[in-house]
């Protein structure tokens, strides 16, 4: 795909030269301040202002010492930096009788969220693979009831799975949540495999075959180094969707087990005690700060990841 | 090939296997877990699930209790002008960064941040900026205008709009960028076609360019619409469906139901009619989208 931008103002360049020799010609250049350009940037500029502002207020707020707050408004910079507020989000903020802060909650999130992100990125790509290489009968039929399964409400799913994970005994452990977000990240993602690897010449594949891989073989040696920008793109967006999930967390866990978002929300929605608003946005800004940090690495694969998920879902 | 033609239950028997999990989840949750919710919803649970089927009784009372009507107008008031305004602003803003400007990936970073956010984080930083003492009302009524009343997380009447602005800063930039990879399918001769005819931009905009795109338009509208239907975590967060119920919402209704209320019968009739609801958006678009032709 070419360029639209280099390309007009090849064309452009070429205009100028050739109005050089003989007059003017072609359209009259554009200006850089035409009121269409203060349109298009002064409005796109008070967007971007607006959508950073929350994320500036939170900063300020988390850097502010609680009298400060009381007497200025939510706006202005903090006149005294102070780091008390995320010291105290991180280790000692209370839920319930617990005062060991977010910390818990940040290791639960992360004991919960790689186990979850390797098994359903391998049960994914695996199922991706059989769909797009290895077509057996009735395959489209799972898949496509696989596909609509995404669309169902998940409270129409919730019991149903408690039930389930009671009876394997694993209700109300790390086990059985990563299980969940296994299962249901299943969907987008083997969508997102399949197509990959149906998008892969399939000769490849053939060839493979012919000289007598099997199915894991070609798998782990040829579709796998193959495909390593996929498994990029899948991971972004498990990795931000289980660490932002709080449903499965607070059905499927015990307080104890509890992943960030959970006990954030308790922290910072509890009815006891004063409301530390420093210490809230310290908090939540902490929460927020690894798919922040991802999204912000990653760039065009996070886009790419929400696009495969939506244009073909 | 073989020589002798193997049973067809044994072909491709690795990738039938490596498959188990993707049929298990697709038959045992997806198919199972429906059934089995649906069919519970005709029974008397209470505590725990019981096969005493009482027909429609819990629908009724369902549709007889004020805090479900309660939370389907606020899903409706919320999903329609979510899905209006999601649109037209994700449109414009695509719009825009489609007109050949600079820094256009600082402007999209931006703007699609919001969505990396998970939905609690969203809820608490719009609760504390909409906080009446110390947000933006105050800081607007420090500034001279004593007057200014906005305070949707306390006010019963307007709290789902509290929601709703909160809901329009997460998830517009997705929006957008559907939008914009929609835009970038269109034809650049289309552009020169209408320019050289001298049609004005927004004209081409409106009676060309929208109506080339209306795959996209349909794609994103159901996208938007089954996750509107998902609305939890932002109400638990902002307002934790205050004040009261005011701004309590289906999802909420089945929850507290289900693990807190320990009325399980209504949990499941609640839950049944959002699958509904979302048969209804979902069944017409799979039909639209791949009836006839069979999908590749």
């Amino acid at each position: 795909m070419s360029d639209p931008a280099t390309m007009s103002a090849a064309v452009v360049g070429s205009d100028a030269a050739s109005g050089a020799l003989s007059g003017p010609r072609g359209p009259k250049p554009r200006r850089r301040f035409s009121r269409r350009n203060v349109f298009i940037y002064g409005t796109l500029i008070v967007v971007a202002l607006y959508y950073l502002l929350p994320l500036y207020v939170m900063i300020v707020t988390s850097l502010k010492g609680m009298p400060e707050i009381r007497l200025g408004n939510i706006f202005a910079p903090p006149v005294e930096v102070t780091f008390q507020p995320w010291v105290k989000a991180w280790s000692e903020a209370c839920t319930g009788l617990n005062c060991d802060g977010l910390s818990r909650g940040f290791w639960n999130s992360v004991r919960i969220t790689v186990p979850s992100v390797l098994l359903s990125i391998a049960i994914a790509s695996v199922n991706g693979y059989a769909l797009a290489n290895w077509r057996f009968k009735g395959a489209d039929a799972f898949f496509t009831i696989l596909i609509f399964g995404a669309f169902i409400p998940y409270q129409v799913m919730l019991y149903p799975i408690v039930i389930l994970l009671r009876e394997m005994g694993i209700y109300g452990t790390l086990g059985g949540l990563v299980m969940v977000h296994s299962i249901f990240g299943m969907p987008i993602l083997t969508l997102l495999f399949r197509n990959y690897f149906t998008s892969l010449p399939e000769e490849l594949f053939k060839a493979a075959r012919v000289d007598g891989a099997g199915f894991w073989q070609i798998y782990l040696q040829i579709m796998l180094p193959m495909s390593l920008p996929i498994f990029v793109v899948a991971m972004i967006l498990q990795v931000t969707g289980i660490w932002n999930d709080f449903l499965f967390g607070v059905v499927y866990t015990k307080p104890d087990l509890y992943p960030m978002t959970v006990q954030l929300n308790n922290i910072v929605n509890s009815v006891q005690g004063v409301k530390e608003y420093n210490v809230n946005m310290a908090a939540t800004l902490l929460t927020g700060l690894v798919p922040l940090v991802i999204y912000f690495v990653s760039g065009k694969l996070f886009v790419r990841g929400i696009a495969a998920g939506a244009v073909k879902g | 090939m073989a020589a002798t033609r193997p049973n067809r239950l044994f072909r491709n028997l690795t990738a039938k296997i490596a498959a188990i999990p993707m049929i298990l989840t697709a038959l045992v949750v997806f198919v199972g877990g429906t059934v089995w919710t649906v069919t519970y919803s005709f029974t008397s649970s209470k505590l725990l699930p019981k096969t005493k089927f009482v027909g429609l009784d819990q629908y009724e009372r369902l549709w007889n209790t004020p805090r479900w009507l309660v939370s389907i107008e606020n899903l409706l008031i919320y999903g329609i002008c979510m899905m209006v305004l999601s649109l037209v602003i994700g449109f414009v803003l695509a719009a825009l960064l489609d007109q050949k400007i600079r820094y256009e990936n600082t402007f999209r970073t931006i703007l699609l941040y919001p969505f990396a956010l998970s939905f609690i984080v969203t809820g608490l930083v719009w609760q504390w900026l909409l906080n009446p003492d110390f947000g933006i009302q105050s800081v607007i009524q420090r500034l001279g205008w004593q007057s200014f009343d906005f305070d949707p997380l306390y006010n019963a009447d307007i709290v789902i709009y509290g929601v709703l602005i909160a809901g329009l800063w997460q998830g517009s930039g997705l929006v957008m960028c559907l939008m914009l990879a929609g835009l970038r399918g269109i034809d650049q001769e289309i552009w020169k076609a209408s320019r050289v005819d001298g049609i004005p931009a927004w004209k081409t905009y409106i009676f060309i360019v929208i109506p080339m795109m209306r795959p996209v338009f349909i794609t994103t509208l159901v996208i938007i619409a089954s996750g509107i239907v998902r609305l939890y975590d932002l109400i638990v967060a902002q307002t934790g469906g205050g004040p009261g119920i005011a701004s309590d919402v289906p999802a909420k209704y089945v929850y507290d139901y289900m693990f807190q209320g320990q009325n399980l019968g209504q949990g499941f009739a609640a839950s049944t009619m959002m699958l509904l609801a979302v048969l209804v958006i979902v069944v017409p678009w799979a039909y639209l989208e791949f009836g006839g032709k069979k999908r590749v």
